[in-house]
């Protein structure tokens, strides 16, 4: 599962839904891989404004990759800024979760990442 | 300038749609003159000979398209017409190479018939070689013929059309995603030329986000990826995205056809639980902020050939057990969560909430869904304030058909805030138990789509 993905998901359990704490998921004991993607700057463009910029910032300290600056750059920024658009490309699509746990820092939940496809089912008193 | 082009005669309902989101996608000017679900030709006024290129470069349903130069129903007509509207064009192809061919659609005629009938545009004196294979440039006569013509003895097409040949579509690419040549695929696997349509009516495109809740082996996933779009994906059932944990897997289906930078990230879970991140609807202020997907593309589970089901215990209070043994073993690794029946016309309406949450100002949805032929047994195309329909397409089997239906999400500035307390309303109302009471659907399906009396 691609770093990106990562920023679209929060808690399943719809109690955490209105929690702050719940989103970003927390990696842990995180097997990375990395893929060998073609950049696509257009692509990035796109995502920019649906990524959580916080979030991302979050995740990615805790992953142990460099610390992102405070603020998003702007879609023009970013097109003009060479170095930031490898860096997020490899963050963002080239790293790959396989094997791990993303825990909910809410209410702890814990869901399991196997093969790189990550399990969100609940049991039913979550549901 | 007026092109012709010349569909395929399948899936009829689902062409005009196909080149209207094209001309989307292309941002083409596009308009349609003359069209017909009985016939193969379409007219439209584009404004370049590159536009007709771009609009039907990535078509499934288009053969080919040209640069109509006159058109009707008699053979005078079409010579009247390419000598009053032509003459300026003929300088260009004086010396180049070129052929002239027939296309005769539901007739046939000798050769000497053929001969007569190319001949008889000698006039345009064009100079230049003749060559078959490989021309500079193809002149082609096509003539529509009423069904069963040679039986009837009539003698002459209904309508002839005469034009410049311009581009193919992408009618290969159904055969490079051929389900016969996939790794791996399941039951209910769609069919790659309907999902790539699928994927073009959703605008799949290069940098674009797509998302497919139901996804199975990855049928529209792959073929949005053919288009260039990153593309995500969950299923309620893990086995189906994980598939032998080899080869046969539906990453495996991406590494075939070379597709691996398309894949965005698959994950198990459940529509009504959903892990995906979503905002309050009319909360976002710019369009994007909060919504994550240009397009959701899926074929959800009809409840026929494979179960519809979400999270949860059909019956609780008959069964704590379920519940209190869940909560016991849900941290083992193999723990399996139980799932109930779940009503199909709630879950359609969970799809379009959740599209409604998710999708960018003007992104797409397009869903397959089933409904019966008989009309009192119909499942009414579902609604929601924040999609607007733009298209239903219908595939015809025997007693029953599916439609892919596709919604653009409007700007909140524009919905209608008092429908949509009508329509959260509505959305309670749905109540049952057992898979007949939830899918009047699957209940018609069983009962041989026979009315009770």
């Amino acid at each position: 599962m691609k770093v990106l993905t990562l920023n679209f998901l929060t808690c399943a359990v719809k109690a955490c839904k209105s929690s702050s704490d719940s989103f970003p998921l927390h990696p842990k004991e995180a097997e990375l891989a990395k893929d060998d993607v073609e950049i696509n700057p257009q692509l990035l463009v796109n995502v920019l404004p649906r990524i959580d910029w916080a979030a991302l910032r979050t995740t990615s300290t805790e992953l142990g990759f460099p610390a992102l600056p405070e603020q998003p750059p702007t879609a023009e920024e970013l097109e003009a800024d060479e170095k930031m658009l490898q860096e997020l490309h490899s963050l963002l699509m080239e790293t790959q979760i396989m094997e791990g746990k993303l825990v909910c820092g809410h209410c702890g939940h814990e869901y399991a990442i196997r093969e790189g496809i990550a399990n969100f089912l609940l049991p039913s008193h979550l549901v | 300038m007026d092109y012709l082009i010349r569909f395929s005669q399948s899936h009829e309902t689902f062409r005009l749609p196909e080149i209207q989101a094209l001309a989307v996608i292309e941002g083409v000017d596009l308009k349609v003159a003359s069209y017909s679900l009985e016939s193969p030709f379409c007219i439209v006024n584009l404004a370049s000979e590159g536009d007709a290129r771009r609009l039907i470069r990535r078509s499934i349903l288009v053969q080919t398209i040209h640069e109509l130069w006159g058109s009707g129903p008699t053979l005078e007509d079409v010579h009247a017409a390419v000598r009053e509207r032509t003459p300026q064009f003929w300088e260009r192809y004086m010396t180049c190479s070129f052929k002239f061919t027939l296309d005769s659609y539901q007739g046939s005629r000798s050769s000497e018939e053929k001969v007569r009938l190319i001949d008889s545009f000698s006039y345009l004196g064009f100079a230049g070689p003749i060559v078959m294979k490989r021309p500079d440039e193809e002149f082609i006569l096509f003539e529509d013929w009423l069904w069963g013509s040679a039986v009837q003895g009539i003698k002459e097409p209904k309508h002839y059309y005469f034009g410049r040949y311009i581009a193919t579509g992408a009618r290969d690419m159904p055969k490079k995603l051929d389900l016969k040549k996939r790794r791996y695929i399941s039951t209910t696997s769609m069919d790659s030329e309907l999902a790539l349509v699928t994927a073009n009516l959703a605008l799949a495109a290069p940098g674009k986000l797509m998302y497919d809740p139901f996804v199975g082996t990855g049928s529209f996933p792959i073929a949005c990826a053919q288009f260039g779009a990153l593309t995500f994906g969950s299923d309620i059932d893990g086995r189906s995205i994980r598939g032998d944990s080899g080869k046969k897997t539906l990453r495996g289906n991406f590494e075939q056809y070379g597709l691996l930078s398309g894949l965005g990230g698959m994950f198990t879970a459940d529509l009504t639980n959903s892990p995906i991140r979503r905002q309050s609807l009319g909360t976002s202020s710019d369009g994007v902020q909060g919504r994550i997907f240009d397009g959701i593309v899926c074929d959800p589970p009809y409840g026929v050939r494979e179960g519809l089901r979400v999270l949860g215990v059909r019956d609780p209070e008959k069964s704590p057990w379920v519940t209190s043994k869940g909560k016991e073993m849900y941290k083992l690794p193999d723990f399996i969560p139980p799932r109930k029946p779940y009503s199909f016309v709630a879950m359609l309406d969970d799809i379009l909430q959740f599209s409604a949450q998710t999708l960018v100002d003007g992104g797409r949805l397009s869903f397959w869904m089933p409904t019966a032929n008989d009309e009192d047994q119909e499942i009414p195309v579902p609604s929601h304030p924040y999609l607007e329909t733009i298209s239903v397409c219908t595939q015809v089997f025997n007693k029953w058909s599916r439609r892919l239906i596709t919604y653009r999400r409007i700007p909140d500035a524009e919905v209608d805030q008092e429908a949509m307390k009508m329509w959260e309303a509505d959305k309670e109302k749905l109540v049952g138990k057992t898979a007949d009471e939830l899918n009047p659907f699957r209940k018609a399906y069983f009962n041989k789509f026979e009315v009770e009396n």
